[in-house]
C-alpha cells in the first residue's frame, strides 16, 4: 500500500469545492509562488498516512458529505504523488465519495491515470503568459501547466479556476481580458471561475520558517476592487 | 365538552390531564417559509422602547430595584405593569418592571451577601422572621452536611451546588393552566388527597399529602395573583390572547415563588399555536396581533430576573434565567411539529432584539422541514442566540412532549422533575490522586487513603488505577450532598406552584454533573503517550508538570483519547449509579460547565496535559481551547462519540465558534453548510450545539469598546448572553476558544 506524506488535514472546509470538504494538504510542491499562503508544504516530510488509514479517517465525516461535500487533496501539489493519489482516490470512489483535486497542474508523473477516479479539478492559474507565469511561481514549467489542460480537456471532468488577483501584478482591465480569452479558448468544461484576492494570512509562516518572503512588503488586494474586476471579467467572458 | 373547547379535536385529553394528546389531535404543522412573519406592532414598539431604557439604566447599575419589604411568594406583590395601555399580555414579578425579588427561603445569608452588594437593607420584620423563627434550605443542609462534603465544597472539588439559593431546573407544565383552568386542576388535586390509597401512613405517604395540599393552595394563590391583574383563571381560556396570558400567570407564579437558577418555560409552539389557528380561522385575530401576542409574551420573559451574589455572576454571569423555550422536533409518529409559532417564537429576534432570554432552544430532527432548517441557520448566523438539541436522539425515550431545562437538561413536561446538582471537577479529581488526595492549592487532606506518587515520569496504568479510585470516593461524597440538599430543599423551599403543574406521581431525576473532561482526558493521554514528569514541591506537592513529546489530544477524532474521554465518563457515572438517591431519584448526569468553566479552572492547579494552574478549562464537552487542529468536523466528531443514552442523559454540551467567512462565501452557502454541520453532527448521536457566528476580532473590539456592541450574544456553553455582561476573565476565555476557520 502506497503511503503519503500529509502535512494536516482540514475536516471543515467550505471553500475548496462543493459542501463540506474535508482538504487533505501533501507535501511537497514544484513552483514558489510568490503569493503561497502554505509555504510549510513546499518540502517533503516523512510519510505518515497509508491510504487505508487516510480514507478511514475521511469515512468518519461521512455524514457531512451531502450537497456533494467530499474530499478535496491540496497542498503542496497534490498531483507530485500520483501513485499515491490514484490508490487513495480510487478506493474514495469505491466509496461513493466527491473527489476533488486542488493543483497548478505541473506534474511530471502518470497525473492521467488519476482522472477517472476524480470528480473536480480546482485549478489554479498562475498566469496566462510564459513570462507572467516565470515571475510568479519562480519556475519555468507553463508548458507542463499547457499540456495539463490538453489532458484535462480530453476527460469529462467538472473544471472550477481559480485566480489570485495580486495588486500591481494582474489587477489590471489587461490582465483581466486576456485570461477571460484564454479560458474561453482552451477550457472545455470549466463550470465556475473565482477571483480570489492576495491575503497575507500566510506571512507569519515565512517568518517562522525563516524563508525569505518575496511579497513581505505587498498591499492585501482590496476585496471590492477584487470583485469589481470580476464583475468586468464576467462581463468580457460571458459575451 | 366545554365551550372554551369549541372548535377542538376531541380526545383522551378532555377527560384527564393530558397536554400532548390535545396537541397531537389538534396542532397544524407548517412547511413554509418565514415569509408570512409581520413586523412589530405600535403598541409592542411602544412596551419595548420603555423596557430597553430600563435595561440601559439596569446595566449601568448592574441591579435596578430590590423590594426589601416582601419575601418571595407567588401573590407577594401588588400588580405591576411597563405601559398599561399598550401591554397586551400582563404580569410582572414584582410592582415594577425589573424591580428584583428577596427569596429567603433558600438562605438567608446569602440575601445579605446580595443587598449588601448593591447597597440595599433588609426590612426589620423580614429579617427576624428569618432568622428568629423561620430555618431556610440553607440552614437545614448545613445541619446535615459531613466533614467530607464541606471539605470538597470549600476546595470546589464540588461547585455551585444548590445548598445557598433554589435548585431550579424544574419546568410546570404552565400549558395545563390555559386548557383547563385553574379550578379544574384544583379539582384534580384534591380528589388525589380525598382519594388517596393508604395502606400504612408512611413517611412517603405523609410528605405527599403534604405537599399535594401545598400545591392545591398554591394554585389558589396562581388564581389570586392573577385576579390581581383582572383575570378570572378559574376557568380555560377561550382564545389565543387569554391561553398565552394563563400560561404567563403559571410561569409567572414559578418565578415568583422561586429563585432557581434555571427557570425554563417547556415546550409551548404546537400548544400556542393551535389557540392562534382557531382565532385566524375565526376572523378574531390577523397575523399582525398573532405575532403582537408572541413579542409581548417574550418580552415579559426578557424582564424576569433574580437577586444573585457577585460570587455567583463570577460563576454564571450575565444575569441568566435560562427560561429555555423548546422548539419544534418531531412526534413519536414522525410528523413535523413545527408550526408558524415556533416561527413567531424565533422571529421575536428580529422584531425586538438578539437577547439571550427566553433561551431558544430548537429540537433538531433530521425530519425537520428543510425551509424551517434553514430559517434556524439563518438566525443563528445572524444572533448568535439559538442553540440545538438532537430530537432523534432524545425522543425514543423522552417521547415527543419533552422541553428542555436550563440549558441541555430534558424532561418530560409535567411528568419528570430533578434534583439539579453541579458538577465536580474531574481534572481536580486527576491532581488529587497524584497527591495523596491533598488538594493542590489549599494544602488540605480532603480524600484520605492515598498515596502520593513519587515517580520520576507518571506510570499511566498506575495513574488511571488511582484516578479511577479517587472517582469512587468523590462519587460517594457527591452523591451524600445531592440526597442532603434536595432533602432539605423539599423541606424548607418546596416549589409548590410548579409542582401543582406537574403530575402528582412524577418521576425524579438525580442530576449530577461533571466538568473538566477534557482537561482529564488529555492529561490522562499525555501519561500514557507523551513522557509527563511531575514537578514538586518542597512538601512533595506536584505543583507543574514536565511533557516530554507529543500525545493525542481530545478533539480531533482521534480513539485514542477519545475513548479515554468515554471511559472516564462511564466510570464516574457507575459510582454515582452505585448510590441510593433521596426519593429514588433516577441518577442521571451532565456534561456542562456554563460559564464555570473559568471559575473551575481558576481553583485548579497545572494538569498533566500541559495546563498551566489556573488556566480555564473548555466549556462542557468541549475540547480544549486550540487544541482541536483538524478542524471543525473532527472536533465534532470526538464529541459526538461521548454516549448521552448510556451515561449522560442529563446532557452534553458543546459549544462551537465559527468565523463567518469559513462558514461558506455568502448567506445563502452559509445557510446551506451550517444546515448540513448539525444534520451530520446529530446523525451520529451528538446532543447538543451552540452555534456562533463571529469573527475573534469582533469579540476582542466588543471587549475593549462595549459601548460599540450594546447588542452583541454569543452562546456559551449552553445559554446566550450578551457579551458585555461576562466578566473580563469570562471574555478572555471566550476569545481563547477555538474559533474554527481555514485560510
Amino acid at each position: 500500500m502506497k503511503k503519503a506524506s500529509v502535512n494536516s488535514i482540514e475536516t471543515f472546509g467550505l471553500v475548496d469545492g462543493p459542501g463540506i470538504r474535508t482538504v487533505i494538504f501533501l507535501n511537497g510542491c514544484n513552483l514558489r509562488c510568490k503569493y503561497c499562503h502554505n509555504p510549510e508544504m513546499w518540502k517533503f516530510a516523512k510519510k505518515n498516512y497509508s491510504s487505508d488509514e487516510l480514507v478511514a479517517k475521511i469515512i468518519r465525516n461521512k455524514p457531512y458529505f451531502k450537497n456533494n461535500g467530499g474530499v478535496t487533496f491540496s497542498g503542496g501539489e497534490p498531483l507530485i504523488q500520483y501513485d499515491f493519489l490514484k490508490e487513495i482516490c480510487q478506493k474514495l470512489k469505491k466509496e461513493n465519495i466527491h473527489v476533488a483535486i486542488d493543483t497548478a497542474g505541473i506534474c511530471y508523473g502518470n497525473y492521467k491515470k488519476i482522472f477517472k477516479y476524480v470528480d473536480l479539478i480546482l485549478l489554479d492559474i498562475k498566469h496566462i503568459t510564459k513570462e507572467g507565469f516565470i515571475n510568479i511561481t519562480c519556475k519555468d514549467e507553463f508548458d507542463k501547466f499547457i499540456e495539463f489542460i490538453n489532458e484535462l480537456n480530453k476527460t469529462n471532468i467538472e473544471v472550477w479556476i481559480r485566480q489570485v488577483i495580486i495588486p500591481d501584478v494582474n489587477d489590471n482591465i489587461k490582465y483581466i481580458n486576456n485570461l477571460a480569452k484564454f479560458i474561453k479558448n482552451n477550457f472545455k468544461n470549466v463550470k465556475r471561475i473565482d477571483f480570489l484576492p492576495y491575503h497575507k494570512l500566510g506571512n507569519e509562516k515565512y517568518e517562522s520558517l525563516k524563508i525569505p518572503n518575496p511579497f513581505k512588503e505587498k498591499d492585501e488586494m482590496n476585496k471590492e476592487k477584487c470583485n469589481e474586476l470580476y464583475q468586468e471579467f464576467l462581463k468580457i467572458y460571458l459575451k | 365538552m366545554k365551550t372554551e373547547w369549541e372548535g377542538f379535536n376531541k380526545g383522551i385529553w378532555c377527560n384527564e390531564i393530558n397536554i400532548s394528546d390535545f396537541i397531537k389531535k389538534n396542532y397544524t404543522s407548517f412547511e413554509g417559509n418565514e415569509d408570512f412573519l409581520e413586523s412589530k406592532t405600535i403598541k409592542t414598539t411602544k412596551v419595548w422602547n420603555k423596557c430597553e431604557n430600563l435595561l440601559k439604566e439596569e446595566l449601568k447599575k448592574r441591579v435596578l430595584d430590590i423590594d426589601v419589604d416582601h419575601m418571595s411568594g407567588i401573590n407577594a406583590y401588588d400588580a405591576g405593569y411597563i405601559d398599561k395601555e399598550n401591554e397586551v399580555i400582563f404580569g410582572l414579578q414584582t410592582d415594577k418592571p425589573l424591580k428584583r425579588i428577596v427569596n429567603p427561603y433558600g438562605g438567608i445569608r446569602m440575601v445579605y451577601q446580595e443587598l449588601e452588594a448593591y447597597g440595599y437593607k433588609l426590612n426589620k420584620n423580614v429579617d427576624k422572621y428569618f432568622n428568629e423563627f423561620r430555618k431556610t434550605h440553607n440552614d437545614g443542609v448545613f445541619d446535615a452536611y459531613t466533614k467530607e462534603i464541606r471539605k470538597a465544597r470549600h476546595v470546589g472539588l464540588l461547585t455551585g451546588l444548590p445548598d445557598a439559593y433554589g435548585r431550579g431546573r424544574i419546568i410546570g407544565d404552565y400549558r395545563r393552566i390555559a386548557l383547563y383552568g385553574i379550578d379544574y386542576l384544583m379539582k384534580s388535586k384534591k380528589d388525589e388527597w380525598d382519594n388517596m390509597e393508604i395502606k400504612e401512613m408512611s413517611e412517603d405517604i405523609i410528605r405527599l399529602r403534604e405537599e399535594l395540599s401545598m400545591q392545591y393552595k398554591a394554585l389558589n394563590e396562581i388564581k389570586t395573583m392573577a385576579k390581581t391583574y383582572g383575570f378570572d383563571i378559574s376557568n380555560p381560556a377561550t382564545n389565543s390572547k387569554e391561553a398565552v396570558q394563563w400560561l404567563y400567570f403559571g410561569y409567572l407564579a414559578s418565578v415568583k415563588e422561586n429563585n432557581g437558577a434555571a427557570m425554563s418555560l417547556g415546550r409551548v409552539d404546537a400548544f400556542l399555536d393551535i389557540y392562534i389557528n382557531r382565532d385566524l380561522e375565526n376572523g378574531i385575530i390577523n397575523e399582525k396581533e398573532a405575532q403582537e401576542l408572541i413579542d409581548q409574551f417574550i418580552i415579559k420573559l426578557r424582564l424576569v430576573r433574580h437577586l444573585r451574589t457577585p460570587d455567583y455572576d463570577e460563576l454564571f454571569s450575565g444575569d441568566p434565567t435560562w427560561v429555555t423555550c423548546s422548539i419544534g422536533g418531531i412526534t413519536n409518529e414522525e410528523d413535523n411539529m413545527v408550526t408558524k409559532t415556533s416561527y413567531r417564537i424565533i422571529h421575536t429576534l428580529s422584531n425586538l432584539d438578539p437577547a439571550p432570554e427566553p433561551n431558544m432552544t430548537i429540537l433538531w430532527s433530521e425530519k425537520l422541514p428543510e425551509n424551517f432548517k434553514k430559517y434556524c441557520a439563518k438566525m443563528s448566523i445572524k444572533t448568535d442566540a439559538l442553540q440545538y438539541e438532537n430530537d432523534d436522539l432524545m425522543r425514543p425515550s423522552m417521547g415527543d412532549d419533552y422541553a428542555i431545562a436550563c440549558c441541555v437538561s430534558s424532561m418530560r413536561v409535567g411528568k419528570d422533575m430533578q434534583f439539579f446538582g453541579a458538577r465536580c471537577n474531574l481534572a481536580k479529581t486527576l491532581l488529587y490522586s497524584i497527591n495523596g488526595g491533598i488538594d493542590e492549592i489549599k494544602r488540605e487532606l480532603v480524600i484520605p487513603g492515598f498515596d502520593k506518587m513519587l515517580d520520576e515520569v507518571l506510570d499511566y496504568n498506575k495513574v488511571k488505577k488511582s484516578y479511577f479510585n479517587m472517582i469512587e470516593k468523590v462519587a460517594k461524597i457527591y452523591s451524600d450532598a445531592m440526597n442532603i440538599i434536595h432533602y432539605m430543599h423539599d423541606k424548607y423551599a418546596y416549589e409548590a406552584g410548579q409542582m401543582a403543574l406537574h403530575d402528582t406521581n412524577v418521576n425524579r431525576l438525580m442530576a449530577y454533573g461533571v466538568a473538566g473532561l477534557s482537561v482529564a482526558a488529555d492529561s490522562l493521554s499525555a501519561i500514557k503517550y507523551a513522557k509527563v514528569k511531575p514537578i514538586r514541591d518542597k512538601e512533595g506537592i506536584t505543583i507543574d508538570f514536565e511533557i516530554e513529546g507529543d500525545y493525542p489530544k481530545y478533539g480531533n477524532d482521534d480513539d485514542r483519547v477519545d475513548n479515554i474521554a468515554k471511559e472516564i465518563l462511564n466510570k464516574i457515572y457507575s459510582e454515582l449509579k452505585k448510590h441510593k438517591c433521596y426519593r429514588n431519584a433516577i441518577p442521571t448526569m451532565s456534561v456542562l460547565t456554563i460559564t464555570s468553566n473559568v471559575v473551575y479552572g481558576s481553583k485548579t492547579g497545572a494538569t498533566p496535559d500541559g495546563r498551566k494552574a489556573g488556566v480555564p478549562f473548555a466549556p462542557g464537552a468541549n475540547p480544549m481551547h486550540e487544541r482541536d487542529i483538524n478542524g471543525a468536523i473532527a472536533s465534532l466528531n470526538s464529541v459526538a462519540k461521548l454516549e448521552w443514552e448510556k451515561c449522560c442523559k442529563d446532557g452534553i454540551s458543546n459549544t462551537f465558534s465559527i468565523i463567518p467567512s469559513a462558514l461558506g462565501i455568502n448567506l445563502n452557502e452559509q445557510i446551506n453548510n451550517l444546515v448540513t454541520l448539525i444534520d451530520g453532527y446529530f446523525s451520529q448521536k451528538a446532543h447538543h450545539l451552540n452555534v456562533n457566528v463571529l469573527d475573534k476580532e469582533t469579540l476582542i473590539d466588543a471587549m475593549e469598546n462595549p459601548e460599540k456592541y450594546p447588542l452583541l450574544t454569543i452562546r456559551v456553553s449552553g445559554y446566550s448572553v450578551r457579551f458585555n455582561r461576562l466578566t473580563r476573565k469570562q471574555q478572555e476565555e471566550v476569545i481563547s476558544r477555538t474559533f474554527h476557520k481555514k485560510i
